[in-house]
């Protein structure tokens, strides 16, 4: 398959996007991906379908006229990534942004898959349990004994001013 | 301590040998995306977290059964070459090569007899992967999910009720499983069906990619097809849907060949005894050329045109005709043309010793179109 932008080389980043229920297909080679903004770097070996997660994310976020989600505006009290990193690389910090930014994620995913809901095998382990706040702040502090053990001031603080924050808000 | 590079022998290659289909489809594998409850993904800690994530998925690895009598490496251990022979073999990705020295970043584990592995701290805590020669997801499939219940027996995992298991990036997310094979389709590329193929491909909730050379070119008409979407269905739905669409393509692999022997027959013959008759004696061959080739001599040996070489020895040139393997082999730093060197000398050695192996060379001397059936010549 050729490049769409430039007719030449062979495409090899293909996007796929949703506009008003029409699915558009657009096949790009590396350069013109490039030129475009979208890197095939950032596409894994094995999933090349990583790539149309960039026009998503475009949506993600911005301030359209839904209904805003309140808990958007705040970084992930776990990991401290924003909305703003996640539009920016694609990737979640850690399992509680799948919480804390749910309600975004949730539309993203059915956009992605066609389904929020998973269907594959289940995993059933107490010790998993994502509403566990208690067992994520005992993490958190676990992670705290670390870095101050190993003199890493700088995560020690962070991970402080987190543990503070999720403790404030029980 | 045990140099890495001294046991990593023939690990991962265990699919060179074949299975199903082999002429067509090269391999299967089955990738598996997992992340520890309570640690921020890879991408997100810092180098006491994945320090931790490591030693975890160390301890665990170590006591579970699919992966007895595998062996465990820091990446930081291995040296570059040994990490670029990993990224040729494809047990490990690019941006695992690329981690940090000196930190205990990042780790993999392969098993001893099958070509199974775990990828620590790449883009997840953790990527299984399970990797069979031929058309063999579902075997592969066994494998994965057995490392997978034992591995999510020993340590918390990160699973949401609606979401289902969770990965860094949200398009592995629900299964986090990416099933692919790894398909040889000449005959729709020079019928020029491959765009109509790859496009219906696409519109069935699968992708693919071109199998590269070093440069950006497709080479050697490989394309791996994999599933786009891992949220909503079953991991056997998933496997299934490819696995049919892969047996799809593998019948219009076919009828397009059927098409160029019944209308271009000597064009067809000529192209492969080519191919054949330059990496049999070519005293230099760039990866690409070489991969080309290995095309059309594969082509040749699906369609019974050649004799030799088996295709176990046409899976094993590509692995090792790639640029860091050949300088392992030669045990010193290759500029490219050496390299180049290097390699044409490899596959001249490997052909000459199937041809040997098998007792003729590839054809009865005499070779004419009709007699493609024949009976292979006296050595
Ligand atoms: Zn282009
Ligand atoms: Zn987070």
């Amino acid at each position: 398959m050729v490049c769409e932008d430039c007719g030449e080389r062979e495409a090899a980043v293909h996007l796929t996007s949703i506009e008003a229920a029409e699915m558009q297909s657009i096949h790009l080679c590396v350069g013109c991906a490039a030129e475009r903004g979208i890197s095939p770097e950032s596409a894994d070996a094995d999933a090349p379908g990583t790539p149309p997660l960039v026009d998503f994310l475009a949506q993600l976020g911005s301030p359209g006229p839904k209904t805003p989600v309140p808990d958007s505006a705040e970084p992930c009290p776990f990991c401290g990534i924003s909305a703003g990193d996640f539009r920016r690389t694609g990737r979640v910090g850690c399992s509680q942004c799948y919480v804390h930014f749910e309600t975004q994620l949730r539309g993203l995913l059915r956009r992605i898959h066609g389904s929020s809901q998973h269907a594959g095998k289940l995993y059933l382990n107490e010790a998993s349990d994502l509403s566990d706040r208690l067992g994520q702040l005992s993490s958190m502090r676990r992670r705290l004994k670390r870095a101050v053990e190993t003199e890493d001031f700088e995560t020690a603080a962070e991970l402080r001013d987190r543990i503070h924050e999720i403790e404030m808000k029980e | 301590m045990i140099q890495p590079s001294e046991v990593l022998g023939d690990r991962g290659l265990d699919w060179i040998r074949g299975g199903d289909e082999a002429e067509i489809v090269l391999s299967s594998r089955i990738r598996v995306a997992r992340n520890l409850q309570g640690f921020a993904f890879p991408g997100r800690s810092g180098p006491e977290e994945r320090a931790d994530v490591v030693e975890m998925i160390q301890a665990a690895a170590e006591r579970i059964e699919s992966l007895d009598g595998g062996s465990f490496w820091g990446i930081e251990e291995l040296d570059f070459l040994d990490r670029e022979i990993l990224v040729e073999r494809h047990l490990i990705s690019r941006d695992l090569l690329a981690a940090r020295p000196g930190a205990s970043s990042a780790a993999l584990v392969l098993a001893r007899e099958t070509s199974c592995g775990v990828m620590v701290n790449e883009e997840d805590h953790i990527r299984l992967q399970a990797l069979v020669g031929g058309l063999g997801l579902d075997a592969a499939w066994r494998q994965a999910d057995r490392m997978d219940e034992e591995l999510g027996a020993l340590l918390p995992l990160a699973f949401h009720h609606q979401f289902g298991f969770l990965t860094a990036c949200p398009t592995n997310v629900g299964t986090g499983l990416r099933a692919s094979v790894l398909i040889h389709i000449p005959g729709l590329v020079l019928t020029k069906e491959v765009s109509k193929v790859l496009e219906g491909i696409s519109q069935v909730g699968l992708t693919y990619r071109g199998l590269y050379g070093e440069g950006s070119e497709v080479v050697g008409n490989f394309f791996q097809i994999s599933n786009q979407t891992t949220l909503g269905k079953t991991e056997e739905d998933l496997i299934d849907h490819l696995g049919r669409v892969t047996g799809k393509v593998i019948e219009y692999e076919r009828s397009a060949r059927s098409v160029l022997l019944a209308e271009a027959p000597s064009v067809l013959e000529d192209k492969v005894w080519r191919a054949y008759g330059i990496l049999r004696t070519a005293r230099s061959l760039a990866l690409e050329e070489m991969m080309n080739l290995l095309s059309g001599v594969r082509l040749g040996v699906s369609l019974k045109l050649l004799k030799s070489p088996r295709v176990e020895t046409l899976n094993d040139i590509l692995v090792r005709g790639q640029s860091a393997h050949l300088e392992r082999a030669a045990g010193a730093k290759l500029t490219e043309h050496e390299a180049d060197v290097c390699r044409a000398t490899y596959v001249r050695d490997k052909l000459a010793r199937d041809e040997r192996d098998a007792g003729h060379a590839p054809a009865d001397g005499t070779s004419d179109t009709t007699a493609v059936d024949g009976p292979p010549s006296g050595g």
